[in-house]
């Protein structure tokens, strides 16, 4: 029996406890199954993961039958493929101490996979109408926030059977690399405003680590305070995740990225962390690897000591928190309905994603890592800030060259790589 | 004479950082770029080949399923003779084992592809670019 997610959370943050969390997915019923065992069992506190496939992901769920009747590995577990009664079955037979776990999948129009996984007794996943149509999906975003609108009513239908679903935003990861933290944690506060308008009552707003972890701690605390002013009526919690942009690919660069999140996490009060493995840069982890750097996570969230140096820089928490907040009351005001209040941000560039390439997003925005390794604006493009809110560094425009972007994209990996072999 | 350039995934890639590096590369390259973005439905892309007439089809995929999904774009794209002329080059994570893209590459070269490219392959890349391709759809399009 799957225990509730947003109980187990509430229990382990009693417990003064970081939750880690893997993201695993595999093809057959078998394999998935020992996957979330391993994870259930492993040496910390855990949610299981069913993170699924890519042709699933796209609606498609045919491909990933005729790959796994020829016996060709695909990258998650299909779950409208495999169906809920076959689902429900692999979580039946988990035995094991209040496992909660959570799907995570990456569809703009999930509403067949939510009542599937809904059908097969699963009371969490992850997404959202901006934050899994952006990088995800061609689809518009008008398409997106109407699906979006059906699942989350969909998932908060079961409370009248006494159950919480619980409903991640996955607007803090948005591209997974060089999107400026104010504007992550502006999408994922609009969005956790959209799960709640549309009758959740348990949502977690994410984080994705970035190329500085003074940065990161400055977001967390703004966060948390955004968070308080516009979620304080429903249960929240914060969930950070491993970096997700190009990893390190040295175990020793790629162990400490990992403890660095884990630290992050914990002294930032998040309650979650999804963790990466050292072989993320190369390949779909196993699950001996995943279970490692679960135990890894959790052990250097319990030691803090050796890291005083890791500490909050209170002037960028305030341009962060003034800059995201400023975004989600300009999106607030467009309309009474955030529905068309989203769509008409994107079609006015109020909300613009630095590199996305999705047609609803004006990229007129761009970013740039600085020399003290924060992620700041290089282009603002017609974000509505006024000069107010810009440091003195993104008012100079920088223009981007593929070289500078590469270099962008790898800084992070060479940080912790290069530290390591040093 | 200035290479026009379809740069895509395929449909179940939903990767975006190698479409937009590929693009400010090509575009340096001297390239005009017309960059069609990720989870790319094969008709859509075979619709924006008849449109656009390009010189170069540049497939960039690293979700695993690339040797899989390049191997159906191929075939689906020899259904139109009016493509023909196009320099088709694919590259990237074209499995999920890790293995080089090389693995692939002959397979997908005697499907079609013009050529295949592991994801250290850029000078590679780079240098077959520069190359002026002789492309039919552009003299009949003259």
């Amino acid at each position: 029996m799957i225990y509730n997610f947003s109980d187990y959370i509430n229990e382990m943050k009693r417990a003064n406890k970081l939750v880690v969390q893997p993201r695993m997915g595999f093809g057959t019923l078998d394999k998935m199954k020992q996957g979330l065992l391993a994870v259930a069992n492993c040496n910390a506190p855990t949610i299981g993961t069913l993170t699924l496939d890519s042709y699933t992901r796209v609606n498609d769920f045919i491909s990933p039958k005729i790959a796994l009747d020829s016996h060709q590995e695909i990258n998650g577990f299909p779950i409208v493929t495999h169906g809920a009664i076959a689902t429900r079955e692999l979580l039946d037979g988990i035995v094991a101490d209040k496992f909660a776990v959570q799907v995570r999948h990456g569809t703009a129009l999930p509403v067949e996979i939510i009542k599937v996984l809904l059908a097969a007794g699963i009371n969490a996943t992850e997404g959202g109408p901006i934050s899994y149509c952006l990088p995800y999906s061609r689809l518009p975003i008008e398409n997106a926030i109407s699906a979006w609108a059906t699942c989350c009513e969909l998932l908060a239908s079961s409370r009248e059977k006494g159950i919480i679903n619980h409903l991640e935003s996955f607007a803090g990861c948005m591209l997974g690399q060089l999107c400026p933290p104010s504007l992550l944690l502006a999408l994922g506060i609009l969005e956790g405003i959209f799960f709640k308008r549309h009758g959740l009552v348990s949502v977690s707003l994410s984080y994705a680590q970035g190329p500085s972890a003074e940065q990161d701690l400055s977001a967390l605390a703004a966060l948390h305070v955004l968070a308080n002013e516009y979620l304080s009526d429903i249960d929240w919690h914060i969930v950070v995740y491993t970096y997700m942009g190009v990893f390190p690919k040295t175990i020793a660069g790629a162990s400490e990225i990992i403890k660095t999140s884990a630290q992050i996490a914990k002294i930032g009060n998040a309650q979650r962390l999804i963790v990466k493995t050292p072989a993320e840069a190369f390949r779909i982890p196993t699950i001996e690897e995943n279970v490692k750097s679960l135990e890894l996570a959790y052990s250097a969230s319990k030691n803090l000591e050796n890291n005083n140096n890791l500490a909050i820089d209170l002037e960028e928490q305030e341009i962060i928190y003034h800059q995201a907040r400023f975004l989600v009351e300009s999106v607030l005001d467009l309309h009474c309905s955030l529905n068309k209040g989203l769509q008409i941000a994107f079609k006015k560039g109020y909300l613009d994603v630095p590199y996305c390439l999705h047609q609803n997003n004006k990229n007129l925005t761009r970013s740039v890592i600085d020399s003290r390794g924060y992620l700041q604006w290089a282009e603002t493009g017609n974000l509505p800030f006024s000069q107010d809110y810009l440091n003195d560094f993104s008012k100079r425009k920088i223009p981007i060259t593929s070289d500078g972007f590469l270099f962008m994209l790898g800084f992070v990996q060479h940080k912790y790589d290069n530290v390591k072999s040093e | 004479m200035k290479q026009r350039t379809v740069l895509s995934t395929l449909p179940s890639d939903s990767h975006s950082w190698n479409l937009v590096y590929l693009q400010l590369l090509l575009e340096e390259l001297g390239h005009e770029v017309i960059n069609v973005g990720t989870c790319v439905p094969i008709d859509v892309l075979i619709k924006k080949c008849h449109e656009s007439r390009p010189n170069n089809l540049v497939i960039s995929s690293v979700n695993g399923h690339g040797h899989l999904d390049g191997m159906k774009m191929i075939l689906a794209m020899k259904k139109y003779p009016m493509l023909k002329g196009i320099r088709v080059v694919i590259g990237g994570k074209l499995g999920t084992q890790g293995c080089d893209s090389k693995d692939y590459a002959e397979k997908l070269l005697r499907a079609g592809f013009d050529a295949v490219f592991s994801e250290k392959e850029i000078p590679e890349f780079i240098s077959l670019m520069n190359e002026d391709t002789k492309n039919n759809n552009q003299k009949i399009a003259l």
